[in-house]
């Protein structure tokens, strides 16, 4: 009974989305629609569960003393600072403190994290175009045409350079790509297809 | 007068008809999309000679307008006024026309439900095949056969695993099949009695890996090894878990990490971050445009649909591996339609190209 009652809603509820995907009339448009603000609606409750646990860890962390269990308590200071300012604040979280608290302190840390991109790109574009084998020699011949033909001085130093990444981007590129995003799709419903059936369970834990 | 009168009506002729595949609830007036006239009115009437009533307007240039506001079962009639330096006009009028239910979306059941049909009918024979009892074999996944080294590589350096299951939550495909593939890694870890990390970036998922790898340890005869604490929910940002999980790999310095799920931009970080601390990485996402990524910075990549194969694949069951069986002979034919549709195409033939026209 554990697996059976969780099987039959999966499988009764995305049956139905799926048929109901090829049936316009209202009524299961709306059944669907419903379906799909069921989910909106209990994710929003695991928001305070997801809360919960980070303070339950944090906390856990701090009464051990555990290490580095300071920057739980600047987490948590911070998320309750966060949480005071959004509800009690004036304003709330349009008020001025919520705000600078999200442009000054939040926004460039997050900015900071973005970024390292341009860094690692360069560490891991390195690495890739290493010319061990045939295949990396092609990735790397491919790699230096489109960087030359993306900048100014590409075009200056051989007029035909951005044509020739138009066509490098554009036919092998797309044609690659379109190749895997099949494969992605038909992965996919093949995956629909045994999770509505029950054959793959192993996401409730598997088992019988 | 009568003369120039037909003139001006018969200078822009509209056509309005029940709007196809939908519940019956709109209208469809379409007209020549080079009209180069001004903005018009779009006029509804039950009398096909008085009553005219504006129901909107459409831009210059539009050339379709749908009357989502017909009632169904009665008779209308539309017609478009415009106004230029000569004048008001208007253009002829159409119908009657009728909005009707249509219980099915024929467009979508003929070029998506057989297509869909097609693949699961080759599926359920491949996995009847398997059930049989004859032997199904499928190509060898690096990848995935590499899972078993690399937690085994992590007991013996006495080092966690890390488990990232992307930053989508579980109404995404691709973390439904991360854990799939996390309860294997769980079963394995659990066995081993090594620490698996799994932060996640939303509380359900953590809901649902605490649930996966607490089952796994059950399994594997090793439920004391289970810690809720190491399956945590971190944060919804993007970049707050990105950067919590980079603090987790180097404080940690766990020996394998597996990056398998829905990634975007945090995908070279994680990546790069864990080659940094020299752990062995076992990545796999259907998002295409990060694969490169991982590609160049992991040690083995699931592509695409490797990471809906994985669970299968991992499982050995006859009946799952039957339906990889039957994904791949999908495969096969969707490439026989393609180059069927390409040669069809160059001779000038087109009805194997108008079967899939996108028309509604």
């Amino acid at each position: 009974m554990k697996r059976t009652i969780p099987l039959v809603i999966v499988f009764t509820c995305g049956f139905f989305m799926l048929t109901a995907f090829f049936i316009p009339v209202r009524f299961v448009q709306d059944m669907s629609q419903m379906l799909q603000n069921w989910y909106v609606g209990v994710a929003a409750f695991f928001v305070f569960i997801g809360i919960i646990n980070l303070i339950k860890i944090n906390l856990e962390k701090i009464q051990r003393k555990l290490r580095d269990w300071q920057y739980s308590f600047i987490l948590l200071g911070f998320l309750f600072f966060m949480m005071f300012a959004g509800f009690v604040l004036r304003g709330h979280t349009a008020g001025p403190v919520f705000q600078y608290m999200f442009n000054y302190f939040y926004t460039p840390c997050s900015a900071t994290m973005f970024s390292l991109l341009a860094f690692f790109v360069a560490s891991a574009s390195f690495r890739a175009f290493r010319a061990k084998t045939p295949e990396a020699t092609l990735l790397l011949i491919a790699a230096v045409i489109v960087m030359i033909g993306r900048i100014p001085v590409g075009y200056s130093i051989w007029h035909g350079f951005p044509s020739l990444v138009e066509w490098i981007m554009t036919v092998p590129n797309t044609a690659a790509n379109r190749g895997i995003i099949f494969g992605i799709n038909l992965g996919l419903i093949s995956m629909a297809l045994r999770v509505l059936l029950g054959i793959e369970r192993s996401y409730m834990g598997g088992g019988d | 007068m009568f003369w120039i009168g037909f003139l001006i009506i018969s200078a822009l002729n509209i056509e309005a008809f029940d709007t196809p595949n939908d519940d019956g609830s709109s209208i469809t007036i379409t007209w020549p999309a080079d009209t180069n006239l001004p903005v018009m009115e779009i006029m509804r009437s039950l009398d096909p000679g008085r009553g005219f009533e504006k129901i909107g307007d459409v831009a210059l240039r539009d050339s379709l307008f749908q009357d989502a506001a017909a009632a169904r079962g009665k008779d209308y009639f539309y017609r478009l006024r415009w106004t230029d330096p000569e004048g008001e006009k208007f253009s002829n009028v159409a119908g009657p026309v009728r909005a009707r239910i249509q219980l099915l979306n024929f467009f979508r059941l003929r070029n998506i439900g057989l297509l869909i049909a097609i693949l699961f009918a080759v599926i359920i024979f491949y996995i009847r095949h398997a059930r049989s009892g004859k032997k199904v074999t499928i190509r060898r996944i690096p990848g995935l056969t590499a899972v078993d080294d690399a937690i085994g590589r992590a007991t013996e350096m006495g080092k966690p695993v890390l488990f990232v299951p992307g930053i989508m939550d579980i109404d995404e495909p691709q973390t439904i099949a991360a854990m799939s593939i996390l309860a294997r890694v769980a079963e394995k870890t659990a066995e081993y009695g090594t620490t698996l990390f799994v932060p996640t970036c939303h509380a359900m998922a953590m809901t649902m890996a605490q649930q996966v790898v607490k089952e796994s340890a059950i399994r594997a005869g090793r439920p004391d090894w289970y810690n809720i604490d190491n399956i945590r929910y971190l944060t919804d940002d993007q970049f707050g878990y990105v950067s919590a999980v980079d603090g987790i790999m180097l404080r940690d310095r766990p020996a394998t990490n597996f990056y398998l799920g829905s990634f975007y931009a945090e995908s070279l970080i994680l990546a790069e971050t864990g080659h940094s601390t020299g752990a062995i990485q076992i990545a796999g996402t259907a998002m295409s445009d990060q694969l490169p990524f991982f590609v160049a910075a992991c040690d083995y990549t699931l592509l695409g649909e490797e990471l809906y194969a994985a669970s299968a694949y991992l499982s050995q069951e006859p009946v799952q591996l039957g339906s990889l069986k039957g994904q791949d002979l999908g495969k096969f034919l969707f490439i026989a339609i393609i180059i069927f549709g390409v040669i069809t195409r160059l001779l000038g033939w087109n009805f194997f190209y108008n079967l899939f026209s996108v028309q509604q």
